[in-house]
């Protein structure tokens, strides 16, 4: 027993797990609040493109600021923004169908990113860390942005949680009832971009996708109910989050990878194992109708 | 959907009460140069139940998209008690079930309670009002005891009763349905048209889409007959003469003459409009 209280409490002796902790976590509730609107809408390749489009903004803001992490940050996010809206227009107006376009752009700019970050010296290591986060690298001032523009997004998507229902739910609804849905549409690709640039430092660009879509997926298997599966997915979230990199101190894998890996498992449980929608449920549902 | 209209907030204006509900003039819709909506004209009562009838690909949607305000016409208008139609949120759609996603992680209330989301307003909850309000509007279909039930396990004539009481919960005056018939048994189809007869001494104005000629004939006192253009309005013997019904359906449609009439058989059958 105390073996494993040592197991739990070993690793925040460092301060650098301590605040790696707390980044997991904001982040784990931050992705999968957006994500659950990102699930039910199927969004879950535009968030993946978004992820990646930002790169050159990080690699631009890299090479101006000379590595600072805020002015990084602010380029990211700038980029971030800008490109969840030229999607968002594109996709309306094009000449192309909507995927299409959005995987156009998402190489596209990808391709910009690594060509900027390769003019670099330390290009591998930068490029490991723009791709696949470095969670343990995290500082003080990451923490509270993470924290106030987290904070941001996971009031923003509450205080307009019907309205994003609805148009989530039924369009014509929504434009039957007069809501602005143009605004509000674009109000949650902004979200999305806000919760994916937090999050760059944790999860990196390349698996982004996982800490918005999987955890909202796993609690969309396991409860019938939008409020439910919003604090669900915030849960897993966190908790892959922390134990993930649990994992990763223990076992030394790279920290964003085992996250993603602690999202994926749970995932693939509640696959079999969700009680009306998983696999087993279902199995045993037929079985047991078959017998009356 | 190269003319949907998505509006901003706009006030929900009072109705003009010398003005009829609806009244459509010349309305045409066009989608890549093919004409979905052709020179529409014509006027409804309030409180009236018509049923537009047409084969696939006749424009009803259409036609009730740009009636309830979010596609707008290429040319011609839709006035809505007197106004344009994006300036009430009294107009609901009823969406045909094959549209909607019935995994969507919401219950009956929920839904029920989408249609007061207007209502309630930007950055407030529903109060305890609405909550009452929702519950009556389940009542009056007939589904209070399902409010708590996962929409995935309604039947097919619950569904439409659950959008006819989101329509209630709306406050709708003028309530536009989407094939609500079509997939639904005899029994399911009997209720859905007694909850209606319930609703016509509200002065509820009721537009159904159908396929069903035979159930067009029977339930409704007006018909509207579409194919692209407006063949015919006003009561069903009238309407449904046989020239009418066979440049509506052209060859899909077998007129028998019988001892009794026209006996009509038709091979269009169920499926999605557009």
């Amino acid at each position: 027993m105390a073996g494993l209280l040592e197991l739990v409490t070993g690793p925040l002796s460092y301060p650098f797990m301590i605040r790696g902790l707390i980044a997991v976590v904001m982040v784990g509730i931050v992705c999968a609040t957006v994500g659950t609107y990102m699930v039910l809408r199927g969004m879950a390749f535009f968030g993946d493109a978004l992820a990646h489009a930002i790169l050159p903004g990080v690699a631009l803001g890299y090479l101006v600021s000379g590595g600072a992490r805020v002015a990084v940050f602010w380029w990211a996010l700038g980029t971030a923004v800008l490109t969840a809206i030229g999607i968002g227009a594109i996709s309306k107006g094009a000449q192309v169908k909507e995927d299409t376009a959005i995987g156009i752009i998402f190489a596209g700019m990808f391709a910009l990113g690594i060509a900027l970050i390769s003019t670099m010296r330390s290009y591998a290591v930068d490029l490991a860390h723009f791709l696949f986060g470095d969670v343990l690298g995290v500082s003080q001032g990451d923490l509270w942005l993470t924290g106030i523009l987290g904070g941001v997004v996971v009031l923003t998507v509450l205080a307009f949680y019907k309205e994003f229902l609805v148009l989530s739910f039924d369009p014509i609804l929504a434009a039957t009832l007069r809501l602005p849905s143009t605004v509000l549409h674009y109000l949650l690709l902004v979200l999305i971009a806000l919760a994916i640039v937090v999050s760059l430092q944790t999860v990196g660009v390349a698996l982004m996708v996982a800490m918005l879509v999987t955890p909202a997926a796993t609690a969309y298997l396991l409860t019938q109910r939008l409020p439910v599966m919003m604090a669900l997915a915030a849960c897993i979230g966190a908790f892959s989050g922390v134990v993930g990199l649990y994992l990763s101190f223990y076992v030394s894998v790279a920290s964003g990878a085992a996250i993603v890996l602690v999202c994926t498992a749970l995932f693939l449980l509640a696959l079999l194992f969700a009680p009306r929608r998983g696999v087993v449920g279902r199995w045993l549902q037929r079985v047991t109708v078959g017998k009356d | 959907m190269a003319n949907t209209k998505i509006p901003f907030i706009r006030r929900p204006v009072a109705h003009r009460e010398e003005a009829p509900i609806l009244e459509a003039s010349h309305l045409s819709v066009r989608y890549n140069g093919r004409a979905a909506l052709e020179d529409v004209s014509f006027r409804l009562v309030g409180g009236e139940r018509i049923a537009v009838v047409g084969p696939n690909g006749a424009g009803k949607s259409t036609l009730f998209k740009v009636i309830a305000g979010v596609l707008n016409p290429s040319t011609g208008e839709v006035s809505v008690a007197g106004h344009f139609p994006g300036s009430h949120i009294c107009i609901a759609y009823l969406p045909q079930r094959s549209q909607v996603d019935w995994t969507f992680p919401v219950t009956v209330a929920d839904v029920v309670m989408m249609g007061r989301t207007g209502r309630v307003g930007l950055l407030r909850r529903p109060g305890r009002a609405d909550w009452e309000y929702v519950r009556q509007c389940l009542a009056v279909v007939g589904m209070s005891n399902l409010a708590d039930q996962q929409i995935a396990e309604l039947s097919g004539g619950q569904q439409q009763r659950m959008f006819i009481a989101r329509a209630l919960a709306q406050e709708a005056e003028l309530m536009l349905m989407d094939e609500p018939l079509a997939g639904l048994d005899i029994p399911a189809q009997e209720d859905i048209f007694r909850i209606l007869d319930e609703l016509q001494p509200r002065g509820v104005t009721v537009m159904v889409a159908t396929h069903d000629l035979n159930l067009a004939s029977e339930q409704f006192d007006r018909v509207m007959l579409l194919n692209n253009r407006l063949l015919g309005i006003g009561h069903p013997d009238d309407v449904f003469t046989p020239e009418r019904l066979l440049q509506a359906y052209g060859s899909h449609l077998r007129l028998v003459q019988t001892d009794d009439g026209v006996m009509v058989l038709s091979d269009t059958c169920c499926g999605g409009d557009e």
